[in-house]
């Protein structure tokens, strides 16, 4: 029932999001129902724990074999938790934006939920693949309809680029599909596979494309930075704080326990251009002037040490990429947060036309620096066990020769995460002030509010994250079986 | 029908009587199919209705009753003789039960031609726009060539097995002699080319963009489809089991027509050209359906008939009632015409192969039907990355009507016109979900 409503909570009232005409009355409810989702989903953390009320099974299309099946796994709970979570932040933190057609924008921004949710629920590829690109939709009306004046040609190519990825991961799960026994699409069917070593390989690069282009991952990261310039910015939070995890997820769930041999075969390789894609990312982000652009980049570079650390496979790699994904979803919301106010107030994203904020918003201050440090990954916030645990994963991995490499430039990326974090910190809000900021900012109260949830959650999982080191466990160490290249030679 | 021209002067009337006379055709049809007998003929053997052929006859039938209720005030715009129109394609249709039933050779020849005559006619039948008249002869001239290589073909494989039946599997044997081998490409030149598959379908853009709107939508769908029918009846029944002969010359036809339909269709201004080269790359995902030849690609070809006909009949519904053909004709219709644009977006994403609608189902199982074939995988990949390419053209008209302003250009439209759309609107989702709706009557 749980993850029923999950997706049809926010499915529901999306559409009826669309007859809505009054726009405060849209934006309540959309924050209501948001609310609602929330809600459910930490019952179905806490109360409904291993219960059976956690997965679903419909018939579908029988005839081919694949059914509505939709479970909520140790992972799935905290992602969709993320999902959860994210909409209602968001639309607490923008609910002084206005927009023009504010139901569509409403509606389409809940069905996009729904679509999430689905992808993290999905147990059955056909669905699963639905759902991907039904969460694709709402972001290309979104995306062209509202924000910057480059959008439509930028959004364009967003969604060009990644349907590309996403039709040819749509032939590798049917080559998959065809290769099972029993002619199911159903997760478990999938991951009694055994595929032949060489068909992997190719089978390998069909599905990754795919992920690849989401997280982005260098160097099919170039239609992210635009994207997430000329996005209106709450579009932008839900981009990069929930949809890239899809990627990340895609590969946890569909990839690595599917195709093992080539999933290990490949590692160095896309560790390579993920280790490539987060120098190369940060080192663009110190010369970054524009606030957007900067975070877009810092997005690229930690998505890159997820993947370099899921190619690890490594227990506490996999458990720390899946912690993580949840800390950078909520961290880079905050961030995103930030720069969304800033733009609002002073009208300008340029770090060199801002400064001396803190003197006249220290509320302000002290609610970004938290954020952004949590972001690089100071011990005492939830970026550092996430990061520390990667770390340790890729450095202790039994499956490629390059770990020192590895791992020392992942180190190298968070010096340079730093520099490029405090540098932005210290030039928007310490420094001289300007005309253009010497009024200062009052915050108001639903961004307190909103940035407030966010530090809590830095403080709590940074420091007592036992509650989600339980949840992942069992997920991980399920899909490190089930990648585990010698079990699989014996299938 | 034919004779109500003379006697009607009334357009309602003769509009009437043509969607009543559809409408027992299509319920006969359905009756059929359950098992009731009307007529008993004796045809010889040279005609036999199996459910493949009564289902995709009730998709035919139930898809020009969805055109004749959207767009038949439109055909009085044509010309004046509006009840001849009716009567030429209920001929069409008449062709079209023959060409999905045959079991010889001869049976269909007759039914392409019953099909083909009419068309030309009504490609014509602007009779003042000159480009009308050519489209007309093109298609004429055209049309009889490849129906003389047919016949031709014909001659060829009766000569060699001896027989004009397809039933019952003469052609099997191991060594095919080149007679055979003669007239089965030229058979199989004649249906690329009748179905608008490249190299074949040069005559294609010319002759849907000069006839006029209406017909167009009827062409570019239910002919189309029909000639589809066709093409798999004959290469499954008749050539079936020489397979590995000409399979890689249908997977190459395939990739052409893949190639050419969207590339082309990326360069095109006006809506109407770019929606002729999306039908011949629709043609060319149809193709794998043949290349396949198995029991996903059967039900794959039903899926793709009933998808690809209602959003393009829903398409060019909406795009006859425009004046202006261009993209640009389309700036600012979301709104405008908020409804009509939301069912266009679905119609849209439907060609362009989006989940939940039909057309992404339909797509999906085509790539199935393929890819079990284990052979050639590259026309799989092939033909998704050409999917992607068409996407940029589909969005084309998505973009203009929401993301850019224009004049509003005035129409007439009915509410029961919009309403209708709607329904079709809602058709094609509800088979993007359940397509069981469809395909559960192949089996039962």
């Amino acid at each position: 029932m749980i993850p029923v409503l999950l997706i049809v909570i926010p499915l529901l009232s999306g559409l009826t999001s669309f007859f809505l005409r009054n726009e405060k009355t849209v934006r309540s409810s959309a924050l209501f129902f948001s609310f609602i989702t929330l809600v459910i989903s930490v019952l179905g953390l806490t109360v409904f724990k291993n219960s059976s009320e956690l997965q679903f099974q419909a018939s579908w299309m029988g005839s081919i074999g694949s059914s509505f099946s939709i479970k909520l796994d140790g992972m799935g709970q905290l992602l969709c938790l993320l999902t959860a979570l994210a909409f209602p932040l968001v639309f607490i933190s923008t609910w002084n934006s206005q927009y023009k057609k504010a139901n569509n924008f409403f509606a389409l921004m809940l069905l996009m939920q729904a679509g999430l949710m689905g992808v993290f629920l999905a147990m059955d590829a056909l669905l699963f693949y639905f759902f991907w690109e039904l969460a694709l939709i709402p972001a290309y009306f979104l995306c062209s309809q509202w924000g910057g004046e480059r959008r439509i040609a930028v959004t364009f190519k967003f969604f060009i680029y990644t349907f590309t990825g996403s039709v040819l991961m749509l032939v590798g799960i049917i080559y998959l599909y065809l290769q099972t026994p029993d002619r199911s699409f159903d997760i478990s069917s999938f991951y009694k596979l055994s595929i032949s070593g060489k068909d992997q390989l190719w089978l390998f690069w069909l599905m990754f494309v795919a992920f690849a282009i989401k997280m982005p991952i260098w160097p099919l990261h170039t239609w992210q930075p635009d994207t997430y310039e000329e996005s209106s910015t709450a579009v932008t939070m839900i981009l990069s704080g929930v949809m890239v995890k899809m990627g990340v997820f895609g590969m946890i769930r569909w990839l690595m326990p599917v195709l093992p041999v080539a999933f290990f075969q490949w590692g160095d390789t896309a560790t390579w251009f993920s280790i490539i894609g987060m120098i190369y990312a940060s080192l663009i982000a110190i010369r970054q002037n524009d606030l957007k652009r900067l975070i877009a980049y810092s997005s690229i570079a930690h998505i890159g040490l997820m993947s370099a650390a899921l190619f690890s496979e490594t227990q506490s790699g996999t458990q720390g990429v899946m912690i993580q994904m949840f800390n950078h979803g909520i961290n880079i919301i905050g961030l995103w947060i930030v720069a969304e106010l800033i733009e609002r107030q002073f009208g300008t994203r340029k770090i060199s036309e801002l400064g001396g904020l803190a003197q006249r918003s220290p509320a302000l201050a002290i609610l970004l620096v938290i954020v952004a440090l949590a972001n690089i990954g100071l011990p005492l916030t939830n970026g550092f066990i996430g990061e520390f645990m990667m770390f340790n994963g890729i450095f202790a991995s039994g499956v490629t020769q390059y770990y020192i490499v590895f791992t020392v430039s992942a180190g190298i990326t968070i010096i340079l995460a730093a520099v490029y974090t405090l540098n932005m910190i210290q030039k928007v809000f310490y420094g001289n002030s300007n005309s253009l900021t010497a009024p200062g900012y009052g915050m108001h109260i639903n961004e307190k509010i909103a940035l407030g949830i966010i530090v809590v959650f830095v403080f709590v999982i940074g420091v007592y994250p036992k509650i989600f080191l339980d949840i992942t466990r069992e997920t991980s160490e399920y899909i490190l079986r089930q990648a585990d290249v010698s079990t699989f030679l014996k299938r | 029908m034919m004779f109500s021209s003379f006697m009607l002067k009334s357009k309602k009337a003769i509009r009437t009587i043509a969607i009543g006379g559809l409408l027992v055709v299509l319920i006969a049809n359905i009756l059929e199919m359950s098992g009731t007998v009307f007529f008993k003929i004796d045809v010889k053997g040279m005609i036999a209705f199996d459910r493949f052929g009564y289902l995709f006859n009730s998709i035919i039938l139930a898809s020009t009753l969805i055109y004749f209720l959207l767009s038949a005030k439109d055909m009085e715009k044509v010309g004046l003789n509006y009840g001849e129109y009716f009567a030429l394609i209920f001929f069409v249709l008449c062709g079209i039960t023959l060409v999905s039933s045959f079991h010889s050779l001869l049976i269909l020849f007759l039914g392409i031609e019953i099909i083909s005559i009419p068309l030309y006619i009504l490609t014509g039948s602007d009779k003042k726009n000159l480009k009308s008249n050519e489209a007309s002869l093109k298609y004429f001239l055209l049309g009889a060539f490849s129906t003389g290589l047919m016949l031709m073909g014909i001659a060829l494989i009766y000569g060699s097995t001896g027989t004009f039946s397809t039933a019952d599997n003469v052609i099997n044997l191991s060594k095919p002699s080149a007679l055979l081998i003669g007239g089965m490409l030229l058979l199989m030149f004649s249906m690329s080319f009748k179905v608008s598959a490249a190299p074949f379908h040069f005559w294609t853009p010319d002759v849907y963009d000069g006839a006029p709107t209406v017909f167009t939508s009827f062409m570019a769908t239910i002919v189309k489809l029909a000639a589809f029918i066709a093409f798999i009846r004959l290469f499954y029944d008749a050539f079936g089991n020489i397979q590995t002969q000409w399979r890689l010359l249908i997977a190459l036809i395939t990739a052409l027509t893949l190639l050419i339909g969207n590339i082309t269709a990326v360069f095109q201004q006006s809506v109407k050209r770019m929606l002729a080269y999306s039908s011949i790359s629709q043609a060319g995902f149809m193709m794998l359906a043949i290349f396949a030849m198995n029991t996903e690609a059967k039900e794959g070809l039903l899926l793709y008939a009933a998808a690809y006909c209602l959003a393009t009949i829903g398409i060019f519904a909406v795009l006859v009632k425009l004046k202006d053909y261009s993209f640009e004709g389309f700036n600012g219709f979301a709104t405008h015409q908020p409804v009509l644009a939301a069912v266009t977006t679905i119609f849209l994403l439907s060609l362009a192969g989006i989940p939940l609608t039909a057309g992404f189902l339909a797509k999906f199982y085509m790539l199935m039907a393929a890819a079990e074939t284990g052979k050639y995988l590259w026309l799989v990949i092939f033909a998704v990355l050409m999917a992607v390419v068409s996407v940029y053209y589909y969005f084309r008209v998505i973009q203009a009507m929401y993301f850019k302003t224009g004049e509003e250009q005035p129409l007439e439209i009915t509410s029961v016109f919009k309403w209708m759309l709607v329904v079709l609107a809602a058709l094609v989702i509800l088979l993007g979900i359940y397509p069981k709706l469809i395909l559960y009557w192949l089996y039962f």
